[in-house]
């Protein structure tokens, strides 16, 4: 029977040479991610068209200097992110080492950023429990805080690993799956950002 | 099996049995027709000596057409199912007729009420008269009711008006029936709303016309 | 890999008897842990469905064999209200959570993965671990949340806020919060599993395992976990919200702070119909690997039945508003649902008469993994029929949360998990244990199932025609409910009966374990990977790396002297 013929075709193996299963679980992981913020996302956006004006009022009083300062420190942070992996890929150590120190650093800036802003609103007044859209803010900022946060404890896991010279040769490619990770936490952060300071 | 139901006393529920019946029919021969072939092949398709399995795999459009062709048919009976629900759905969920019965159905742990706007016919005044599980009703006659709830999700069901509809805290749900029969109803609660879930009963009365305007001169004996 | 392989079985040996049996990253340990817990639960599951049963057919006497409960969850064995919806909320997650997932994914899919793929592992074998002991922990604590004050999570296992969110509405404050814990760590616990399961299959298979070639075990529980993972983040989201609404006093869910409670109902049914399809797939992946064995023949049309589940899948993320048609949700927003919930048969159709077409012209023999999976299929026609009726929205106008609809969910749940479940038990206890489970408790156990979980349940169809609602602690309390109490009363009795069935099971289980026929390799001689391995299976599991050469289910080939060809046997 033909079926059988084709049946006996002898494939090779697409697998392993073409995906890295670390990569590709990172992947997978970051598609749950998304699903989470979007969900997030989603209840947020139906919360503002079904009341409309109220929220806008409460939007205005967010701090939108700190937001923005905010958002350039987390796309500096990426840019020294993706250098950091490059500097990996070059084997180039000490630029590793610099990288990543400086991607921890803004990571810590940002959080830094975030409490005082924080701080600052609770001041005046803006706890969670003031209304829907600040429950909705701390929580979306404060979940994706806590992503940055396991951003900085990974990447200083590695940067302590590059200043010790044991990054290499076998486990280099953490970086790079970290870095994918700390990307996301960009990205949500981008989407954040409009929705919650830009909107109203 | 028609008895299992409860009476209908609605004039939409006729609809909403009809729906179940279509139905039935529809995947009740489905439900024969796969079943008889299932048991057919558990008896007739044995393992025997000397006998081997077909080998089929359905890659041949004829083969697997005997997949494809009922599928299709199913595929044509749910939309014939899906047109008819339609248009029962809007007629009982859709908009009301006109009618001068308004009341409002409020949800709560564990009550029924009912308020009526009384003879001047608005809510929110003085005339207004809210009942503790009980309804009142006149018969052939359209009844508009605003459903809403005063603490947790509870659900307003009638089963003999086929009329199923949540109350939900931070909500006015629009719903309407028309009753064909008098009698005493049992009003029930169908959502989970804590531990007086269970108790949660009220009664529907439908009166004849005569009746309830008794009721009325009754409750309201000023005007 | 060979080399590799050999020297894993050799450092075998020194393993610590914690890193060998417990803290264990070797998947099939880790499947058996899964299966060990799944079927704890399971007693759990259905000791609570005895409670909740005697409840409904004698309200308020006293429950043979509860009399230790101490008050105040109890009276001398009489249930009060809140302890039965306490029950009624255990029962429903346990089942769904605690049996259905770690059975079916954990254990089945666990086990059988890399077996199936011709992998020596996991991609992830420390991830795996960890997902069990994430799933471990989650039932410590659904469970120790009956001991807290107020006891445990009442709420109905869809946790409807705002009776969910605040304590003054249902009593539970504790239980109610532990109940989001578990469901959170669950989530977790899954998602590393899935995680693993994706990777491994795409990058871990056999030299020759291409993508069409796989068996349909491994496709279900693909999908399965795509479809998990795709749609449980919202309803991460919710848990998060649900528990700040409970413990900080936000009101996410609330409408006096703000809030909107039909919010927490999209996103658990957005979840919630997917994942029905979650434990579903696994249980028809299972007897669609049992049929084609018993038959001798190929599964009659493997690549429509992909299709059609991936389509089915996709289609299960635009259903779920068919659990609110009444939730007072936009009424013009109904119809659409109600036709894409129709529509989902056409898919399910196909799956299911191509099972049909693969009995069809075999040589049929049945031996308790054959009869569990015809049974499998059989009893879930019924249950997905009765979701057409559902799925009308008119129709459920008078159906929803009735009987009718508890009925419905148990033919398709209880198909695919207990019955599907058992099936592949069957079928895989040899290559698991290495020993032969008995026939004679099989078919007994077969015969008591499925007589009694009929017995159960059509009845509890009509009861819901009658018009039971669902959740009700005593149904009598309604005169239009009182005519059906004796049948209330006949499926309580065929429930305790059914659950009692499962004693042949349980002894069969680990005397077996210890005492049953030693296996061969291929007990059933069947054509996929995992029956080449030994039984059972060595850390590594294949003595020499396989190659694939042909897909799963050449049975009966014409052209061939055997009615098999293993996939590995060379041209
Ligand atoms: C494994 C679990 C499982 C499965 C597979 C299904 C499958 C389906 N379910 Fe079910 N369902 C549940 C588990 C499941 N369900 C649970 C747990 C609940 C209750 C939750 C709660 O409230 O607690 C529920 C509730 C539920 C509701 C809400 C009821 C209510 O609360 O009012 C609806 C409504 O549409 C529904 C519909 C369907 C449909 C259309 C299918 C379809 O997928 C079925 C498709 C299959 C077939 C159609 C059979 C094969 C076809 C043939 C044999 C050919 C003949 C067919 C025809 C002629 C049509 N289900
Ligand atoms: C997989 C899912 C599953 C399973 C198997 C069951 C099994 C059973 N269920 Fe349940 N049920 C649900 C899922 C399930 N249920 C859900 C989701 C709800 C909704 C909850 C809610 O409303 O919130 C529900 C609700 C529900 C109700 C409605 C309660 C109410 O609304 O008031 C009823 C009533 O009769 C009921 C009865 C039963 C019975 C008699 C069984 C019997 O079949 C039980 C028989 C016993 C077993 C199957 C266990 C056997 C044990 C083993 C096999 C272990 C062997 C062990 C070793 C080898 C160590 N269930
Ligand atoms: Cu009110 Cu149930
Ligand atoms: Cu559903």
């Amino acid at each position: 029977m033909s079926s059988i013929a084709t049946a006996e075709r002898y494939h090779q193996p697409h697998a392993a040479s073409v995906f890295r299963a670390g990569k590709m679980g990172i992947w997978w992981f970051l598609a749950s991610e998304i699903m989470v913020f979007g969900g997030l996302i989603g209840s947020y956006l139906l919360f503002r068209w079904a009341s409309a004006g109220a929220w806008s009022e409460m939007a205005h009083h967010v701090n939108i200097v700190i937001g923005s300062i905010n958002t350039f420190v987390l796309l500096t942070s990426s840019l020294t992110m993706v250098m950091a992996h490059a500097a990996i890929e070059d084997e180039n150590r000490g630029r590793a080492r610099l990288y990543l120190g400086l991607t921890v650093l803004l990571g810590m800036m940002f959080m830094g950023f975030k409490a005082f802003e924080y701080a600052g609103e609770i001041a005046q007044g803006f706890t969670p429990l003031a209304g829907t859209f600040w429950s909705f803010y701390y929580l979306m900022t404060g979940l994706h805080g806590l992503h940055v946060l396991v951003g900085i404890i990974a990447n200083f896991a590695l940067w302590v690993m590059a200043v010790r010279g044991n990054l290499w040769p076998n486990v280099h490619q953490r970086v790079e799956y970290s870095g994918l990770y700390w990307h996301f936490v960009d990205v949500v952060w981008i989407f954040l950002f409009p929705l919650l300071y830009l909107s109203y | 099996m028609a008895t299992w139901f409860p009476k209908n006393i609605s004039t939409y529920g006729a609809d909403i049995d009809a729906m179940f019946w279509l139905i039935f029919y529809i995947v009740g021969v489905g439900f024969i027709i796969s079943e008889a072939v299932i048991l057919y092949a558990i008896f007739r398709h044995r393992k025997r000596d000397g006998r081997r399995a077909a080998f089929l795999n359905g890659e041949k459009m004829s083969e697997f057409a005997w997949v494809l062709v009922p599928t299709a048919i199913v595929f044509v009976l749910d939309l014939g199912i899906d047109f008819a629900g339609s248009s029962a759905w809007h007629k009982v969920k859709g908009e009301a007729p006109p009618t001068d019965i308004h009341v409002i159905v409020t949800g709560k742990q564990f009550n029924w009420n009912f308020t009526y706007p009384g003879p001047d016919a608005k809510f929110g005044t003085d005339d207004d008269l809210t009942i503790e599980n009980e309804l009142h009703v006149p018969i052939n006659k359209p009844v508009r009711l605003v459903i809403k709830s005063d603490d947790v999700i509870h659900s307003f069901f009638v089963p003999t008006l086929r009329l199923k509809q949540d109350a939900v805290p931070g909500r006015e749900i629009p719903a309407w029936f028309e009753a064909t029969a008098t009698g005493e109803y049992e009003i029930a609660c169908a959502e989970l709303c804590g531990y007086g879930h269970y108790t949660m009963r009220g009664f529907l009365f439908v009166h004849s016309s005569e009746d309830y305007a008794n009721w009325l001169a009754e409750r309201w004996p000023t005007s | 890999m060979t080399a590799h392989a050999a020297s894993e079985i050799m450092h075998e040996e020194k393993l610590s008897f914690w890193r060998k049996y417990v803290f264990s990253v070797d998947h099939k340990v880790i499947g058996k842990q899964y299966l060990f817990l799944s079927l704890f639960m399971a007693l759990v599951g259905g000791a609570l469905a005895y409670l909740l049963r005697w409840q409904i057919a004698w309200p308020e006497t006293a429950v043979p064999g509860a009399g230790w409960i101490p008050e105040p969850t109890a009276f001398g064995g009489i249930i009060p209200p809140e302890f039965y919806n306490a029950i009624v909320t255990m029962h429903g997650t346990i089942m769904v959570f605690f049996v259905a997932m770690p059975l079916l994914l954990g254990a089945l899919g666990n086990f059988l993965l890399p077996l199936m793929l011709g992998a020596r592992d996991m991609a992830f074998p420390r991830l795996n671990m960890m997902s069990f002991w994430t799933i471990f922990l989650a039932s410590l604590v659904l469970l120790s949340s009956f001991f807290v004050p107020q006891g445990a999570a009442a709420a109905g296992w869809t946790g409807y806020a705002p009776l969910s969110a605040d304590a003054t509405y249902s009593g539970v404050q504790w239980g109610q919060t532990l109940w989001i814990l578990a469901l959170a760590l669950e989530f977790t616990s899954f998602l590393m599993g899935g995680i693993n399961f994706l990777t491994t299959t795409i990058t871990m298979r056999a030299p020759g395992m291409s993508m069409f070639r796989l068996p349909i075990m491994v496709w279900m529980q693909i999908i399965a976990a795509i479809v998990f993972m795709l749609s449980v983040g919202p309803l991460i989201a919710g848990a998060v919200m649900l528990l700040v609404d409970q413990t900080a006093g936000t009101g996410f869910f609330m409408p006096q702070r703000g809030g909107d409670p039909l919010l927490w109902q999209h996103l658990f049914w957005f979840f919630g119909h997917p994942e029905v399809y979650v434990v579903l797939l696994p249980g028809i992946g299972a007897i669609l690997e049992i049929m084609p064995v018993f038959a001798r023949k190929p599964i009659f049309g493997y690549r429509p039945i992909v299709y059609s589940t991936i389509v089915a899948a996709a289609l299960s993320f635009i259903v779920w508003a068919h659990h609110m048609f009444i939730s007072g949700m936009n009424f013009k927003l109904v119809m659409p649902f109600s036709i894409t919930t129709i529509l989902i048969s056409v898919p399910f159709t196909i799956i299911v008469l191509a099972m049909i077409a693969t009995l069809w012209k075999g040589a049929l023999r049945f031996p308790s993994p054959m009869l569990f999976a015809v049974g499998t299929l059989a009893v879930f026609i019924i249950g997905g029929i009765t979701g057409i009726f559902l799925g009308s929205a008119p129709a459920d106008i008078f159906l929803h949360d009735t009987s009718f609809v508890v009925a419905h969910f148990h033919y398709t749940l209880f198909s695919s998990v207990i019955f599907g479940g058992f099936a592949g038990l069957y079928f895989w206890y040899p290559k698991m244990f290495g020993r032969m489970l008995n026939e004679t408790l099989g078919k007994i156990h077969f015969w008591f199932t499925l007589i009694f979980f009929n017995l159960v349940f059509t009845p509890m169809f009509l009861v819901g025609l009658g018009g039971q609602m669902r959740r009700i602690y005593n149904p009598t309390q309604y005169d239009f409910l009182k005519p059906q109490q004796p049948i209330n009363e006949f499926i309580t009795i065929a429930a305790i009966i059914l659950f009692l069935g499962q004693i042949p099971f349980i002894i069969n289980f680990f005397w077996s374990m210890f005492k049953g026929r030693v296996a061969e390799n291929n007990p059933w001689q069947a054509n996929t990977l995992e029956w080449s391995a030994p039984s059972p299976p060595p850390h590594g599991n294949f003595l020499t790396a396989p190659a694939v050469y042909r897909g799963p289910y050449v049975y009966s080939a014409p052209e061939m002297q055997e009615d098999w060809a293993p996939q590995n046997q060379p041209a």
